[in-house]
């Protein structure tokens, strides 16, 4: 069975002192998966993955990888590639020098390392620097040296700690784009530590969404945006984030003050009544001809319109509570504008209040 | 603490006029000023060059009627400590001997060490820093007798080799110091990812982090040669008469009580022994300013 | 160890580092705290030539303030301290507040002011003793002038004698304090002053009122600095006066040095170091706790 995974965390806990930074964590990585670990700062997610690497120990729990446990490993054992989000090149060796320092270290025959740091070299078209300093590169070329610097050794399990956060916009962008590439190519297994939802929701087969030392929920792009297992995943995915309500469920009714919402059409996992969070994401709620055949209408003013070109938010209050809408880029609407909008239970997302979980 | 190396941009406002009255005022002081750090150099100076009939005559103050360098050689290699008269050129000869090793040795033990609490953590560690700490705070009289009897039981006491064993332990706690914060101050991805490349705790420490510490050696190169060529206490306290130190055998030169008092020749003496502190000096800038900055806590 | 399974022994784990750090904690648990704590034992014995346990309680500690010369050394240090925290603090602040006013030449002004620190206390203290030498020296240039009634002999006074090892001390430490002020002041945000100057606030409030409560920090940590080195004062006296005149000028560093080394008086030396040490942890006591004690709450 464990030949398939990649990498297993059995109930993994990492404390300093009396602060339990991770909890009890149980983690199955597939072979050849693009697994995301996503979370604000101080969640635990760049600790969980400085544990998989060795570099920090663990207080209880194991850690395996292809099949071997690796808990007390040095990191140079366990068959891993890592890549850090400042790049950590080394500044006094040359391209070449970093690329091939840890084969040096595993005493890798001198032909043998020259012919993996050429390769490498070739598949992230960086051949031109080998002989540059770190000081002498861009942010990019840097950051593609680094993974480089993985790539050489020749392992299973690539770990990447938020490996982009410090490239401008554009060249984050390009380089998201090449990372799915050469995943494609090299079917490694990776794991990527980022907080950054754009770079989860495109690379990701599965996302590992953590908050508090604790996965929150773990599931395919698709799963965790649409069907968020939680209030804190379906607050923290998204942007703008989703809608929130605060009511009541009553005979497949939700009801917050004058709202009423039938649920005939909502997918109930488990049958709830009493206080709930409604939560709807801004793109599922439809504004004026479009709202004519949803579930439930509402007549709002829009406050404030926020045009982004590709598309336009619209800032509106529901019940007092702050409630966006997206529309289409061409869309004519401004602030002042009363407005007729609606939406469907099928896409929304209904959260039991007392434990927070999705119902 | 203090990080005295960024004196890039002043900040009071800017100055108007090259003459106005507030600069006038302000310059103005600073010469003065500069006057009281500078005349005793230059008396120290002037007086070494002049002969003994011409001090008695004349102030301090005026420059030499006819120089002479005979206070000089006189210092260097003549003068008496009441022991023998062969000079200064032992003490500096026994400082140069005392401060070399010295500043290796306890270079190198500090550097590892900070080195091993920046990056290799274990536990306990904090607590014999933080009395490491501390003792940088003690009074060293404390700790002279103890000292001795240490040194007596390794069979060092009055040699060469306990001294430069007294300089490294005195000098380990601010040493340790500003090894452990500037390896702390490096990133720490650098070290983590040297680690995923199978470096070992002396590997990462000669191919990674020396490289790029240069600069923090050099500090504490200065920081080291002028402390311990300055020393005077732990000199007399742990060495013999044939070993002492220059700043000691300086002090039983002038003021031995034997004899006519040669000023000349104890102000040559006295700039002798200046001399190699001043040197590094003018000649390290900043970096001197760095280490001092640093060592200021060793008192 | 290589399998990876199954946790290293403690001891063993992180080896390189532990044998790096032996030569700490050598120093740190035998020179420095087995060192401090045998002397504090040792204080109440009466040991002389040779340290021995024969206990005696608190007679050491009675005999040393019964002693002039230890009460002398006190009253020296209480002085030379005092003024010396002030006039370092003071002078050391204008001359670094005068550099920062955007002049020319900094950096020789700045290298004048501290060059003296480079140079010994033994040196230092030869060379005030050549300036301060009565039939040569300052007052004799003086007195040629035409004042011939003008006194000024420290180092031939009892009573002024502390204030000329004052004068060279100063000479020697206060450009350290100027420069640990001067990046104190180059660490305080540009925008300050260009708020203040919108404000139509003058340069010296601008210091007294903004400035230097910003640099509270850098005061504290200099404060500890002189303080710890006034206590340690040792060569300075060395050099300069001997004591002299008679012991108009001992200090307790001194006085520790003498008993125990010229005089074979282990167990007095004993009692005046602890009292050394006393004096020392009252001001470092209260400093730590506000520089380390609160970062941990952070």
């Amino acid at each position: 069975m464990s030949n398939t995974h990649s990498v297993e965390i059995k109930n993994l806990t990492l404390s300093f002192g009396a602060v339990d930074v991770l909890k009890k964590l149980d983690l199955t990585i597939g072979q050849g998966e693009f697994l995301v670990l996503l979370g604000s700062s101080g969640c635990g997610k760049s600790t969980l993955l400085n544990c998989i690497a060795g570099l920090l120990d663990v207080t209880a729990g194991q850690v395996w990888i292809n099949g071997k446990n690796v808990t007390w490993a040095e990191p140079s054992e366990r068959g891993i590639g890592m890549v850090f989000q400042s790049y950590a090149l080394y500044p006094q060796m040359t391209v070449e020098g970093n690329m091939s320092f840890g084969l040096k270290n595993a005493k890798v025959p001198k032909p043998e390392i020259k012919k993996r740091v050429a390769h490498a070299a070739d598949v992230l078209q960086i051949e031109p620097l080998l002989n540059r300093k770190p000081s002498a590169l861009s942010g990019g070329q840097r950051q593609r040296v680094a993974i480089g610097r993985a790539l050489v050794r020749d392992v299973d399990v690539f770990l990447f700690d938020e490996p982009l956060s410090n490239l401008d916009a554009k060249l984050r962008a390009d380089l998201r784009i090449e990372l799915k590439q050469l995943h494609a190519r090299l079917k490694n297994t990776m794991i990527y530590v980022t907080h950054d939802q754009i770079e989860a929701m495109t690379l990701a087969d599965r996302i590992a969404v953590m908050k508090d030392g604790l996965i929150q929920q773990l599931g395919s792009p698709d799963e965790v945006y649409n069907k968020p297992e939680n209030l804190y995943v379906a607050d923290f995915i998204g942007s703008p984030s989703m809608n929130l309500l605060e009511g009541v469920i009553e005979d497949q009714f939700f009801k917050a003050g004058d709202l009423s919402v039938p649920l005939a059409g909502y997918d109930f996992s488990r049958q709830a009544n009493g206080a709930a969070w409604f939560g709807i994401r801004p793109e599922h709620v439809s504004l004026g001809s479009e709202a004519e055949s949803t579930d439930v209408k509402l007549n709002v003013k829009v406050e404030v319109v926020e045009a982004l070109g590709s598309d336009t938010l619209a800032l509106t209050e529901v019940n007092g509570t702050r409630f966006w809408l997206r529309t289409s880029g061409q869309s004519k609407i401004s602030a002042g504008d009363a407005v007729t909008i609606g939406f469907n239970a099928a896409e929304a997302s209904l959260f039991d209040k007392k434990d927070e979980k999705r119902l | 603490m203090v990080d005295a190396t960024h004196f890039d941009g002043a900040h009071g406002p800017k100055p108007t006029r090259a003459f106005s009255r507030r600069n006038i005022f302000l310059y103005g002081t600073l010469i003065v000023v500069a006057f009281y750090y500078l005349i005793p150099l230059y008396v120290m100076v002037v007086t070494s060059l002049k002969g003994m009939p011409e001090i008695r005559m004349g102030n301090i103050f005026a420059p030499p009627v006819e120089i002479t360098f005979e206070p000089w050689v006189k210092a260097w290699s003549e003068a008496c400590t009441g022991l023998n008269c062969d000079g200064l050129s032992r003490g500096f000869w026994n400082s140069v001997r005392i401060t070399v090793p010295s500043v290796l040795v306890s270079i190198l033990i500090a550097s590892v060490n900070g080195y091993a609490l920046a990056n290799w953590r274990f536990k306990g560690a904090d607590v014999f820093f933080t009395i490491l700490i501390f003792g940088a705070f003690i009074p060293y009289q404390v700790m002279l007798y103890p000292m001795v009897i240490l040194l007596r039981e390794m069979g060092i006491y009055g040699t060469l080799t306990g001294l430069v064993v007294v300089h490294t332990i005195f000098g380990m706690p601010i040493l340790t110091l500003l090894f452990r914060n500037y390896f702390t101050s490096l990133p720490e991805e650098l070290f983590k990812a040297a680690r995923v490349d199978g470096a070992g705790f002396w590997g990462i420490y000669f191919q990674i982090m020396l490289p790029m510490s240069l600069p923090i050696f050099v500090v504490a190169m200065i920081l080291q040669v002028t402390g311990i060529w300055n020393d005077f206490l732990f000199g007399v306290v742990y060495t013999k008469p044939d070993i002492y130190p220059m700043t000691v055998q300086l002090n039983n030169i002038v003021n031995s009580v034997q004899g006519v008092k040669e000023y000349n020749v104890n102000m040559a003496a006295t700039i002798l022994t200046g001399l190699v502190p001043l040197t590094i000096y003018f000649v390290s800038g900043r970096l001197f300013v760095r280490g001092i900055a640093a060592g200021a806590v060793k008192g | 160890m290589a399998t990876g399974a199954t946790k290293p022994f403690g001891l063993f784990r992180n080896m390189s580092a532990k044998i790096a750090a032996i030569p700490m904690i050598f120093a740190a648990m035998v020179v420095f705290f087995g060192g401090t704590i045998w002397t504090v034992v040792y204080s109440f014995t009466d040991s002389k030539l040779l340290p021995r346990t024969n206990w005696v309680g608190f007679e050491q500690y009675e005999r040393l303030w019964g002693t002039n010369r230890w009460l002398i050394s006190i009253e020296n240090l209480m002085i030379y301290g005092v003024c010396s925290l002030f006039f370092s603090l003071v002078i050391g602040f204008l001359l670094a507040a005068l550099l920062d006013q955007k002049i020319r030449f900094e950096n020789t002004f700045r290298t004048i002011f501290l060059y003296p620190f480079a140079l010994s206390f033994i040196v230092t203290g030869l060379i005030w003793q050549w300036l301060l030498n009565p039939e040569f020296g300052i007052q004799s240039i003086i007195r040629d002038l035409g004042w011939t009634s003008f006194a000024f002999d420290p180092l031939y006074n009892q009573d002024i004698v502390i204030y000329g090892v004052l004068v060279a001390g100063l000479w020697q430490g206060t450009g350290l304090i100027m420069v640990l002020m001067l990046a104190g002041l180059r660490g305080i945000d540009q925008d300050i002053w260009k708020a203040s100057r919108v404000d139509g606030i003058p340069s010296w409030k601008t210091y007294l009122f903004i400035v230097i409560p910003m640099m509270r920090p850098v005061f504290i940590t200099t404060l500890v600095i002189i303080a710890s080195g006034i206590v340690k004062v040792f060569d300075l006296v060395v050099a300069q006066t001997s004591g002299g005149p008679g012991i108009a000028s001992e200090v307790p560093a001194k006085f520790v040095y003498d008993t125990m080394f010229l005089r074979q008086n282990l167990g007095q030396g004993f009692a005046a170091s602890t009292m050394m040490l006393l004096a020392v942890l009252i001001v470092i006591i209260p400093w730590a706790y506000l520089e380390f004690g609160g970062k941990k709450r952070g």
